[in-house]
């Protein structure tokens, strides 16, 4: 098998802007390699995941760039070249899955195979059906199968074109863990015999470990991060400094404990003996790190509490109260100074006055741990 | 009787004319991103809401000896096309226009486009999605576009008038029949042919809002059906 297929893989460099209502211009820009195997590109909604598919699949023409599979140039803005999509032969599967309603299975999987001659084009499509476990159904309709045998169909019928390139859009969604795994399984031995680039949307974590050999970050149009699953998505839940202004906390610590088994690390807060809680971050121990907490994720209580699932409890006393609009602002002193928001309410029915002791809780998903 | 197979004969004419031009036209409507597609819009549905003898009007002028088309057709064929046959075939193509072309636009944009993109995706290109996709799932919609047009040739009534006049065997269609029965207050007559008239109407708009109930979503009809 060696050396009989080439191995092809996908380069991108693409750039479209789209003039959205709100906020005014989203802006696509990304340049990847994509190697052959299982790529995954993880976001949250939005973050352009379904525009890059649709720019790579020729449904959406982009702005600005060059998309090349191996030495084929499919698009080139400076060129002028824009292959059209029946001619790209890049496979894509929507997450509608977007099944011919009309058609049978068989006839669905057929439909990308119409100048094979027949015997070839039967045995094409009896092979693709027996790879992904649904020979049984040639003659069913999309309607009358269940969601994951549809999956299935869907997969079968894009691979059997023997595709240069495979974009999934979130194909397995709405599948418990076990079929999820049992499609995957199907696919990732497909795509081992044919050494096609695959590149995988998801924003779901599971996914990315049950398939990933390789993540990419999309977050607004752009590539944050890229590298092996568990490098790019365990450590950082770091955020940028931009990201946490307008938090009222922020807090100098070092870090004094790793448990990356719970995925949290305890570290101490600056010129204080107090210890919290936070979620596990790119650290090591006596690292100095800083934490931001909104002051409305603080919990006040006027006694030590207890039965509580917030691991975090700091003991301090109150130093001043302010109304401001229809919030309090209370300063508390633990060590250092916090401030915490609290409605007119619950001031007056703890009886807070300044001097009394107490209790701040912090849930430990409240302390998010920052980059300088 | 012969004004009766005369006006089957014209809307049989007329809705496969119709159906020729609609199918392109009615995809192109439903398709294109041209951003002065709603002046074509406006154009196909003028019939909807002109008199017929405004549209009969002009049209007999574009047909007539001085008009552009009648004298492209008298050179061409030896003959005009006002009062005749011809001539309101293609003065009904234009009434019926709106008939034809909106149910094919409606069932065409109640296609789920990701179809059409995976039919693209899969190697296809516009006619073979046009054929194995768009059509087979506008079944519908060509039935109701058939019909509709059939249906609303056969009854016309002021087009033929002006464009047609009343000559017995080549423009004297069922309604003006009707008509002439009325004047020479042949009642019997008339109400015999307004009831094949009335009949057929009725059975024609039931199988549209039949196939429409039947499919479980609305294809286009003349008014909302509940």
């Amino acid at each position: 098998m060696a050396g009989e297929i080439s191995a092809v893989a996908l380069l991108l460099r693409v750039r479209i802007e789209r003039r959205a209502a709100n906020p005014a211009v989203f802006v696509l820009d990304v340049s990847l390699d994509i190697p052959p195997g299982i790529t995954i590109l993880f976001g949250t909604s939005g973050s352009g995941k379904s525009t890059l598919l649709d720019c790579i699949a020729g449904l959406v023409p982009p702005d600005a760039g060059q998309i090349k599979i191996g030495d084929a140039i499919v698009f080139d803005s400076e060129n002028r070249v824009n292959v059209p999509p029946q001619r790209r032969r890049i496979a894509y599967v929507f997450q509608s899955l977007a099944l011919f309603p009309h058609m049978t299975v068989e006839e669905n999987v057929a439909y990308g195979l119409p100048h094979l001659p027949l015997d070839q084009r039967t045995a094409r499509i009896g092979e693709v059906l027996q790879a992904f476990r649904v020979e049984n159904l040639r003659e069913r309709r999309p309607a009358e199968i269940s969601g994951g045998e549809k999956q299935r169909v869907a997969l079968a019928r894009s691979l059997v074109t023997l595709p240069r390139v495979l974009l999934l859009d979130e194909p397995l969604t709405g599948l418990d863990a076990e079929l999820k795994a049992s499609i995957v399984d199907d696919l990732r031995a497909w795509i081992a015999a044919q050494k096609i680039p695959v590149l995988y949307v998801t924003h779901t974590r599971e996914e990315v470990d049950a398939l990933g050999e390789r993540v990419v970050v999309l977050d607004h149009g752009r590539v944050v991060n890229q590298g092996a699953p568990h490098e790019v998505l365990d450590a950082p839940r770091r955020k940028k400094l931009a990201q946490v202004a307008g938090f009222e906390n922020l807090l100098d610590a070092t870090v004094v404990e790793l448990r990356e088994i719970d995925g949290v690390m305890r570290v101490r807060l600056a010129e204080s003996s107090s210890e919290i809680e936070v979620p596990l971050g790119y650290a090591a121990t006596n690292d100095r790190v800083k934490i931001a907490i909104r002051a409305g994720d603080i919990l006040l209580a006027t006694q030590y509490p207890s039965g509580l699932s917030a691991r975090n409890i700091l003991e301090g006393k109150i130093v001043s109260l302010e109304p401001r609009g229809s919030v309090i602002v209370a300063r508390v002193q633990a060590g250092v100074a916090f401030t915490a928001h609290l409605t007119p309410g619950a001031a007056c029915a703890l009886e807070l006055t300044a001097g009394k002791p107490v209790w701040m809780v912090l849930k430990t998903h409240s302390c998010h741990l920052i980059s300088e | 009787m012969q004004s009766l197979l005369l006006s089957i004969r014209l809307a049989a004419c007329v809705s496969t004319i119709l159906l020729v031009v609609g199918l392109p036209l009615a995809y192109w409507l439903a398709y294109s991103r041209w951003r002065g597609k709603f002046l074509v819009e406006s154009v196909v549905a003028l019939p909807l809401v002109l008199p017929p003898t405004v549209l009969g009007f002009y049209v007999l002028v574009a047909l007539g000896t001085q008009g552009p088309l009648g004298r492209f057709w008298q050179a061409a064929f030896g003959h005009g096309l006002a009062f005749t046959f011809t001539g309101l075939v293609f003065a009904s193509v234009l009434y019926s226009l709106p008939f034809a072309v909106q149910p094919l636009i409606a069932s065409f944009e109640s296609i789920d486009h990701k179809l059409l993109d995976a039919s693209a995706v899969l190697g296809a290109g516009a006619l073979r999605t046009l054929r194995r996709v768009i059509l087979p799932m506008s079944a519908p919609g060509v039935v109701t576009a058939i019909v509709l047009s059939f249906a609303h040739t056969l009854g016309e009534f002021g087009v033929v008038l002006m464009v047609g006049g009343n000559l017995p065997g080549s423009t004297r269609t069922i309604s003006i029949d009707i008509y002439d029965h009325v004047e020479s207050l042949e009642y019997a007559e008339a109400n015999r042919l307004a009831l094949i008239l009335l009949v057929f109407s009725f059975v024609v708009l039931s199988i549209v809002y039949g196939v429409n109930r039947r499919i479980g979503r609305r294809v286009w009809a003349p008014w909302p059906a509940k």
